[in-house]
């Protein structure tokens, strides 16, 4: 009870820190964000998108260690817990494309332009829902558990290409590209203190959503086969 | 049983029907004038060939590759297959066999393709060389894998190139940035990372299937 009341609290204040606080040229007070060149005011997405890209990530992750514990052990217990996460990835993926979308409109001028990131997140969405369609298309359970989870562990070892590689030696749009110069890693640029704590308790809090609704997820499709069973 | 032994009654029993050769050439004969009818007298650009190049090879290959467990479990020599032959020795067997497949069908596309496209014209020959052999051989792997996966899931053609497109798809951005490198200059200076990241896709990924093909063998 007290973790809902908690990220209950961090998320409200994410939400309301990000959107309200005022961006201005030279920040005098602890709610002032300082102006980023080229960005604006649309630097204010970055509290909402950067955290959904995270979780995608984060989530492939969780469902290709679940996978990983399935096939050595082969309990059908952690192929729910994989599914589920990965079709919480699917959500925080699908939010991350739309919200890359909309902020690379206002930044950069139209809402797609096959830049290495978007090119990422797009093959991620391929990848998820390679998954589901293998899923669906085997009857078996244990069958279904097997390939699934060999599937997303595969999946998985041609993220580092997209994620941490490519991005950083093709041309792009994102800081961090090969021919960006004016800024470094992904985070550092140009952000001060305040932004930096709000970013990363908006990092810290959608982990947590993350983890409830997982948690959620699995119990509730845990109880929904128990039933299946009793009554079949 | 040894991989070498598979690989010859793979080959002969290919011989015998001809199935997936046929396939393949049929295929590549129907995707190349598929372009040639769409772009009809316009004129492409030279990097747009290049990409071209890779579309044809994807779809024959979906074509194609799939033959390879497919066919065992059609005629149910599965099982016997399990019984006689550790699964690495099942899957290095199938890889060998894919591989031949594959060099063959992409010497034959990069011929034609290179014959009916004026604009493919490729200035660093050793280049694209090599980003050929290393892009061949993890078409290959990863389309082994993939299946293996397929014929043990049920429904047998349509899941195959949604099942691999996500997992080639780092391979091929990288072959077709290549491509147009080899198209556009002569040097080799700028292209080492992406030969490099040619080089680590295959290794990451025969290490890869050889650790999870059990898994997908064994029911």
């Amino acid at each position: 009870m007290i973790w809902k009341i908690v990220l209950f609290l961090l998320i409200a204040f994410v939400s309301i820190a990000g959107i309200t606080f005022p961006i201005v040229a030279k920040p005098e007070h602890w709610y002032e964000f300082p102006l980023i060149m080229g960005l604006g005011e649309n630097a204010k997405i970055i509290f909402f998108h950067v955290p959904t890209a995270w979780l995608t990530v984060i989530a492939f992750f969780m469902s290709t260690v679940y996978s990983i514990k399935y096939l050595r052990k082969k309990d059908l217990v952690d192929d729910i817990k994989a599914h589920t996460s990965a079709q919480l990835g699917m959500v925080f993926c699908i939010l991350a494309t739309i919200t890359g979308a909309v902020w690379a409109k206002f930044a950069w001028g139209s809402y797609w332009s096959w830049d290495p990131r978007q090119t990422s997140i797009f093959a991620l969405l391929l990848i998820y829902g390679a998954l589901f369609a293998l899923r669906s298309a085997v009857e078996v359970e244990e069958k279904r558990a097997a390939l699934s989870a060999v599937y997303s562990i595969i999946a998985f070892i041609t993220v580092p290409f997209f994620i941490f590689i490519m991005p950083r030696i093709m041309r792009g749009l994102h800081p961090g590209s090969a021919d960006d110069t004016n800024a470094g890693t992904v985070v550092n640029f140009q952000m001060n203190g305040n932004m930096l704590l709000i970013f990363f308790l908006s990092l810290i809090g959608f982990t947590i959503l993350y983890y409830w609704m997982w948690y959620v997820g699995y119990k509730s499709m845990l109880y929904k086969e128990k039933l299946n069973k009793q009554y079949h | 049983m040894s991989a070498y032994a598979l690989f010859k009654k793979d080959l002969a029993s290919e011989l015998r029907t001809r199935y997936a050769i046929n396939s393949l050439v049929m295929f590549i004969v129907v995707t190349i004038s598929v372009i040639l009818f769409s772009i009809g007298n316009e004129k492409i650009s030279d990097f747009l060939s290049g990409g071209l190049f890779w579309v044809v090879i994807f779809f024959s290959a979906m074509s194609g590759l799939s033959r390879a467990f497919v066919s065992e479990e059609e005629r149910g020599t599965t099982l016997t297959l399990q019984l006689i032959a550790s699964p690495t020795t099942i899957f290095s067997g199938k890889l060998l066999f894919n591989l031949i497949l594959v060099f063959a069908m992409n010497i034959v596309v990069a011929l034609l393709y290179s014959a009916l496209f004026d604009a493919f014209v490729i200035k660093n020959l050793s280049l694209f060389l090599y980003a050929f052999i290393l892009g061949n051989v993890g078409i290959a792997i990863a389309s082994t894998l993939i299946a293996s996966i397929i014929a043990k899931a049920s429904s047998k053609g349509t899941l195959y190139p949604v099942l691999s497109f996500p997992i080639l798809l780092p391979l091929m951005l990288t072959l077709i940035d290549l491509t147009k490198q080899a198209m556009d200059t002569t040097t080799f200076s700028s292209s080492y990372v992406e030969l490099a990241i040619l080089g680590c896709y295959d290794v990451v990924m025969i290490a890869a299937s050889f650790m999870l093909f059990d898994f997908i063998w064994k029911d």
